[in-house]
Parts: structure tokens; sequence; C-alpha cells
């Protein structure tokens, strides 16, 4: 099983983490420099630079507001959605800028998953749930494999291989974010964006969430939004703090600190970090 | 020709036709009202208001009892419909039981749906056998058309006050019926006048119903009601039916007539709608 | 209890006796005019039920199947004009569902911010036309215009399909009439179509495009099956329409008692043969017959518009969906 959930106090479980687990900072996945994202005239985050590596678990956090969910959105180009969404800057995937022209974000989502907050499975049989990825996009073969082998990977095999036909509406709450997960890295990706995954499921469930997100991470390169701290000093092997930025021309979210995990919680490198982290604020 | 290229070629056809689909109804559109504007042109002039029908074989003449026929008509239906619609809205939200309600909506759906033939057979069988035509009989066969649409429309008004009202008022101690009468009608007041509006301008296009109730009239203009009263659908659709031009010719302009006040009352309803939207959400 | 603070109890009661009332009368008035619907539709029922008494007494359910609609001969059956009426209706299903649903897509997947309520208002402003306009468009623009240019192009390289026999001269048929019928039913269905592709929830939009799906793929696989039952309904709304216009299809159609495989000669709906010929009928039997017509008809509407209904509350895919 897991580590209880217990209130332990940031530090420690930071320091624990220090002591396990040296980073290795393999290939750089994302490269994103000075990136500026604004919907209208108001940009929600200036200035971004920062590298995620591959196989690695980095987390983004921060107070409300500070612009993390507009962050990872652009590296999926999900943000294309919102009419009026404009991006300064460049975010390099793998070497490619992802917003060149010629770059059709459906290829761009193929490759850069992603799991929402709230889940949010399709009307349909768990099975299909799975499928429907891999149908859509051409990979027929051996599709009973597949959905396996993704609900394996979701760790939620065991609990669903018998009723593989149930809608999955009737899946608890936590078993559709794994369901999402599941969907997600059946079309085999390289990345899989999460958005505050776990925080409208309890405790029990988000464990398990978080315990799964260890297993991915040797696939996968996974980011990680989320508002619990706890939760990022737990999982994330790099975190990044963003903060809002207010003055009197604007008001933005910025990139405070990236680093370790371990650094970020024991020993940061900013003062708003150190704020931010022990409480005193956000 | 890789998956991939064949997908975003299906995507960008499925595009072409959704867009084409629309351009040919509002194509449609265009050429409808383009055709009636034409053909109306050369008979449109003061006299077409102002004057009464030619005698039979007579050049010249005019819509004048058609369009006051016509008014009086839609008036009376509304006097009709009007409050029987609020009642009924105002009994299926604010008292009726659940297993009662369901089956008084069934109901209206239903008034909604019957083909206004059936309708002009029955205000016949009614009002008309034993007696004669006549505008009152012709408008009770409107009130029904417009009974469903009015009581719709204020039922969906009434849904949109919030519940917090209603409790607030009553929680004050106002009585039951002075909270609807004083409180929750005046807020709704917007959406039924659209409603009724829009059920207006439905009405005053309907033939098949004064066909058999208000058909056979004089060439004059008539306002006793217990006679049958001229009307323009009808007006249209007697001279649609021969074979002589010029008759045709005023058949366009009447037509045109009536289109120009469904517009006017379509335009003045979404207005209304937009105006009384704003001052309930604020 | 009362909120006034009275001097006395006989006044507090004589107060509270009046609300009391007045929450009785509002009551009793309401439910008055919910009754009141309740009848009206009953005694519409019953009174076609029984206009259509004699002709039903002289031949039976034997109507039904009946061909002939002889005045003089005081024999009279419903089978050319329920022939009429279900091809028309179903004609102009066919050619209106995949066109309203395309518009309805375009309006709610496809359409720019601005674009979207104009050509919304527009194609709503389509479904407000009088069907008696539409039918006088009919009559003098639409009808000729098909005899001259469409039935002849569909006849010499379509021929082989029986539908296609040899095109009128006035265009007044069956085909026509379809295609004002389906005139009028497009906007219907596209208008609903359109607030139930809007009504799916954006995360499961967002979930199929964020697995690199296309926009196409997206509106296949989440929004059309989703919305599948609401479609649904909306096609058999329009049906019902389609089955109980009576004024533009007869001034469209022509008029006559031909069952045949083509759609061009002149026909008549059940709709159409009651409000072309009841002013001329002359006996009680055929007054009753056509009445027995109108009962026909009656029935017909009821259940497209029940089914749609009981379509509408018992199955909705998205019921789990749905926060």
């Amino acid at each position: 099983m897991t580590e209880g959930i217990t209130m332990t106090p940031v530090i420690d479980v930071a320091q624990a983490r220090k002591d396990a687990e040296p980073i290795e900072k393999n290939d750089v996945v994302f490269d994103i420099q000075k990136l500026t994202a604004s919907y209208g005239k108001q940009p929600a985050i200036s200035d971004v630079d920062l590298e995620i590596y591959r196989n690695v678990i980095t987390a983004v956090i921060g107070p409300s507001g500070c612009g993390k969910s507009t962050f990872i959105r652009c590296l999926n180009r999900m943000n294309d959605l919102v009419p009026g969404a404009r991006i300064e800057g460049k975010i390099l995937y793998q070497g490619d800028d992802l917003y060149a022209s010629g770059v059709d974000p459906v290829e761009v989502r193929r490759r850069i998953g992603m799991v929402f907050q709230k889940a949010n499975p399709f009307p349909k049989s768990i099975y299909d749930n799975v499928a429907w990825g891999p149908r859509v996009l051409g990979m027929r073969k051996d599709l009973d494999g597949r959905v396996e082998k993704a609900l394996r990977g979701a760790a939620l095999w065991d609990e669903v291989k018998d009723r593989l036909k149930k809608n999955a509406l009737s899946l608890s709450g936590g078993q559709q974010q794994r369901l999402c997960i599941a969907r997600a890295i059946a079309v085999e990706p390289d990345v899989l964006l999460l958005d505050e995954p776990a925080s409208a499921l309890d405790p029990i469930a988000t464990s398990a969430i978080e315990e799964l997100m260890h297993e991915l991470k040797r696939d996968y390169t996974l980011v990680i939004v989320t508002h619990n701290m706890q939760q990022a000093a737990r999982v994330a092997d790099m975190t990044a703090f963003f903060s809002l930025d207010v003055d009197e021309s604007r008001r933005t979210g910025v990139l405070v600190e990236y680093d370790g995990t371990a650094k970020i919680f024991t020993n940061p490198g900013d003062k708003r970090t150190e704020d931010y982290v022990t409480g005193r604020f956000g | 020709m890789s998956r991939y290229r064949r997908r975003r070629i299906v995507n960008r056809l499925m595009e072409v036709i959704a867009t084409v689909a629309a351009l040919v109804a509002v194509a449609v559109l265009a050429i409808v009202v383009v055709s009636v504007a034409k053909r109306a042109a050369g008979a449109i002039s003061w006299d077409f208001f102002t004057k009464p029908q030619a005698l039979f074989g007579q050049p010249g003449g005019g819509i004048a009892n058609a369009l006051v026929g016509t008014v009086l008509l839609v008036l009376m239906a509304g006097a009709m419909a009007l409050p029987v619609g609020v009642l009924t809205a105002i009994y299926l939200t604010e008292f009726a039981p659940r297993r009662v309600a369901v089956p008084i909506q069934v109901v209206i759906d239903v008034l909604a749906g019957l083909p206004t033939i059936v309708i002009g057979i029955f205000v016949y069988a009614l009002l008309v056998i034993g007696h004669t035509q006549s505008g009152i009989a012709g408008a009770f066969a409107l009130a029904i058309i417009m009974l469903p649409l009015i009581a719709r429309a204020t039922q969906e008004v009434l849904l949109l006050v919030p519940s917090t009202l209603r409790e607030a008022s009553l929680a004050l101690g106002v009585r039951r019926w002075r909270t609807v009468l004083g409180v929750i009608l005046p807020t709704s007041v917007g959406g039924i006048l659209t409603g009724t509006v829009l059920a207006v301008a439905r009405a005053a296009g309907e033939t098949a119903p004064l066909l058999f109730t208000s058909s056979i009239f004089a060439n004059s203009v008539q306002t006793d009601v217990t006679k049958p009263l001229p009307n323009i659908p009808v007006l249209i659709f007697t001279y649609s039916e021969q074979p002589d031009p010029a008759l045709h010719e005023q058949a366009w302009a009447a037509a045109l007539v009536l289109m120009a006040f469904v517009l006017v009352a379509s335009l003045a309803a979404k207005a209304l709608l937009a105006r009384s939207r704003r001052k309930l959400v604020g | 209890m009362s909120a006034v603070p009275t001097s006395s109890p006989l006044q507090a009661r004589r107060h509270r006796l009046r609300g009391q009332l007045g929450d009785l009368a509002l009551h009793g008035l309401t439910l008055a005019a919910a009754l009141a619907c309740l009848v009206l539709v009953g005694a519409i029922v019953w009174k076609i039920l029984a206009l259509s008494g004699d002709a039903f007494d002289q031949f039976g359910f034997g109507f039904i199947t009946g061909r002939t609609w002889d005045p003089v001969k005081h024999v009279f059956g419903a089978l050319p004009f329920i022939y009429g009426t279900a091809v028309s209706s179903l004609l102009a299903v066919v050619l209106a569902t995949p066109l309203a649903i395309a518009i309805g897509l375009y309006l709610s997947e496809l359409a720019p911010r601005g674009v979207r309520g104009i050509v919304g208002s527009l194609v709503e402003l389509l479904a407000a036309i009088p069907s008696v306009v539409l039918g006088l468009w009919g009559i003098l623009v639409l009808g000729p215009f098909l005899a001259h240019h469409v039935e002849p192009w569909l006849h010499s390289s379509l021929g082989f399909i029986p539908l296609f026999g040899e095109p009128q001269q006035t265009g007044q048929g069956l085909f026509t009439a379809a295609v004002i019928l389906t005139i009028m039913i497009v906007p219907i269905v596209a208008s609903i179509s359109r607030e139930l592709f809007l009504g799916v929830p954006r995360e499961l939009e967002e979930g199929a495009l964020a697995l690199g799906a296309t926009r196409w793929e997206m509106v296949r696989g989440v929004i059309l099956p989703a919305t599948r039952s609401g479609v649904a309904a909306a096609v058999i709304l329009g049906l019902g329409r389609a089955v109980g216009e009576a004024i533009a299809v007869t001034q469209v159609i022509g008029g006559g008692t031909r069952i045949g495989w083509s759609l061009f000669p002149p026909a008549d709906t059940l709709a159409s043969k009651i409000a072309s010929s009841y002013q001329g009928a002359g006996s009680g039997l055929e007054i009753s017959s056509l009445m027995y017509l109108a009962a026909i008809l009656l029935v017909l509407g009821l259940i497209a518009n029940l089914v749609a209904q009981v379509i509408v509350r018992r199955f909705d895919p998205l019921r789990g969906a749905r926060s």
C-alpha cells in the first residue's frame, strides 16, 4: 500500500524523498522559452522559461488563478479551443516548435495526452471508452489486447475485467478517473498532462492515483498541476512554483522557481516560494 | 494515403458539407423572400392598404378588409389564449404535484403538435354547424393554436425565477397568491410578453383553422365579430388557387405584408427576450 | 401566521381567512385553466371521432384500405390519401434530416462567433414563414421550376427508377409537396438539434479532442451518440408536422386519387383532401367521410407526437454524464 495520508509537515516528506532517489535529468521533452499566453488582452502567464525532462514527474504548484492550468493546456494546444487565446514565445517539443505554422493540433494531442480535473468518461461502455481512441486513430490490431494493457497500466484491470461492457458512468469517481487515464494511455502518448487529477476524489482514491503515477513514470513523462502541496511533495521529482505578479499595469502568472522537489520544499531560493510552501500565504 | 491524411480529408469534407448545408438554408430563405418581394412590388400602393377587395372580376382593390379582419381575429384570439395559457403555466410551476403535472405537460405538448386543420374542423363542429361562420369561431380556433405556445413560454420564464425569491417572500409571511401575483409574475412579464408576441406572429399566418370558421366573407371591411371576418391568410390562399394573374399579384403583396409582420414580431420578441433576460440575470 | 400586527384576534382571523381564500382562489383558478386544456384535447378527439361516425358505420375499418373516392356513387376510401401523406412526409423527412443535422452541427460546432447568431436567426426565420406563403411560392415559382428543370432531368437520368416517371407540366404533385415539406421541417429539426449539440458537456468534447481526434471524429464519436434520442424525437416531431400540414400541400399537390410509383403526377394527402374538398362536399356521407379522414390524420399526428415525447422523457444517454 502507500504511505499513510497523514498531515506530515511538507518539509519532512520532501526530506524523505531527497534521501531516496537522485533526479536524473535525461533528455529534454519540453523546452519552453519565454512563454506568454493570453485570452484576449490580459496575459494569463508571462515569460515562462523551463525545461521538462523525460520520465520525470514535474509538478506545477501555486495559488489559485496563477495560470497553472493555462500553462499546462499550452503544452498540448488545448488552449486553441478557446476563442481569442494566443501565445507568444516558443514551446519546443523534442526539438520541434509546437506552434509552428503547419503543425496540426490533432497530431500534437495524440502524442501529448491529458487527464482532466473532473473525470469525463464518455457515456459508453468501459471497453468502448478505452478502445475509442485507438479505433479512431487506426490502431485496430489486437484491440482487446490494447484495452487490457491500458487498463492494467491504469491499475484498473482487475476491478473491471468482468464488466467491460458496463456503462462507464456506473464506476465510482476514482475508478472513472483511472479509466480516463487508461483511455489516455491507450493511444500510446509520450507525455501525460494531468490537470489536478485527484482534486475531486476522496483520500483513498487520491492515493491510488498517486501510486499509479509512480508506475506511469517509467513509460511516460508526466506533468501534473496540483493545488495540494503535500501531493506535489509526495509525487513529483521536479516542481515548478507559479505565482501572481500584480502591479498597476497587469495581473499575470509567472514562474517563480523551478527545481528539484526536495529543494523547493526544504530550501527554496525565492522568498515567495518559501512563503507559499510554509503556508504563509496561498 | 496515410491514415492521418485520410482523417484530415474526411474532417475537412464534413466541415464543407456542414457549411454548405447552412448556406442552402440561408439561400432558400433569401430566394423565397426575394421572390415574394419582386412579385409583390407591382401591387403595393396606398390603395392596396386602404381599399377593400375588389368585387368579382373588377380590377384594383386591396386588402384593407383582410387587414382589419386579421387584426381583430388575432387580438380576440390573444385575449382568449393569454389568461388560460398563463394560468395553466402557473398551475404547472407553482401548484401541481408531480403526478398531475406530467399528464398536463403531455397534453400541452399534444396541443402544440395537433394538425391545425383538425383544430379548424373541431371548432367548425362546435361553433359553426347549426349557425354560421363567425369571427369568434375563427378567433377561438386561433386561440387553441396560441394556447400551448403561451403556456410553454410562460413556464420557461417562471422556472427561471430563482426559488430563493419564492422562499424569501413566503418566509416573510406573505401568502402564496400574493407571492405569485406580486413577485413572481411581474419578474416574468418580459418572457410572457415574448411568448405572446411569437404566438401572435404564428396565429396571424394560420390558414387551415380559418378555412372552416371564417373563410366565406364579403368584399368589404367587416367588424361584426359574429360574422365571418376577412383575413389575410385565407385571402392569399383563395387568390393563389385562382388563375387570374392580377389576383396573384395581390396575393404576393399580401404575402409580403404577412412576412414583414412576422419578421418584425420575431425581432421584437428577440429584443424583449434579451431585455428581460438581462433584468433577471443582471 | 400573519405578519401584520393586529389589535384583535378577530381581525387576525379575518386576515388569515382572506389569505387562505386568496390561495384557494388562485389554486382553483389555475387548476381550472389546466383542466380546461385537458378537456379541450379530449373534446377535440371526441368531436372528430363523433363526426366520422356515419362514415364509420357505413365503411368500418375497410375505409382505410378503400381505394375509391366517388361522391357520386357514395363510395369513399382513404387509401390514396394515406399513400399521399406517407410518401410526401417520409420523403420530406429523408431529405430534411441529414440537412438539418448538418445545419445544427454547423451552428453549434463550426460557425464563428458572430456568424453563429445571424445564421441561427435566419434559420429560425425560415421556420416562421407562414405555410400559405410557402404554398403560394410553391405554386407559382417552385412548381414550374421543378417541372421544367428538375423533373425532366430526374426522369432522363434516373427514369429507370419508377419513382421518376413522366414529369408534369405544372409541377403540381407529390414531389413538389415533399420539397415544400422539407423546407418546413428543416428549421424545426435544425434548431432542436443545435440546442442538443450545444448541451453536450464541454468536458466530453475536450476529452475526445485531447486524445488526438479530429473535430469530425469527436462529433461522430461523442456528440451524435450522446444526442441520438433527442435528434430522433426532433425528427419525429418534424414528421408529425409534415403529416399535418394542409395548406401548403393543398396548394402544390394538384389533387387526385392516383396510387402509383411516380412522384410527379398530382395526388392528395389526408390533410389536403380535407382542405380542398370540404367546401364542395355534398352529401352528409361525403362530409362524414372527410371527417373520417380527419380522424385518421388526428391519430397519426397523436402517435407521432406521443412517440416523440416518450423518447425525450425516457431515453437520454447523457443522463449520467450531466452534472
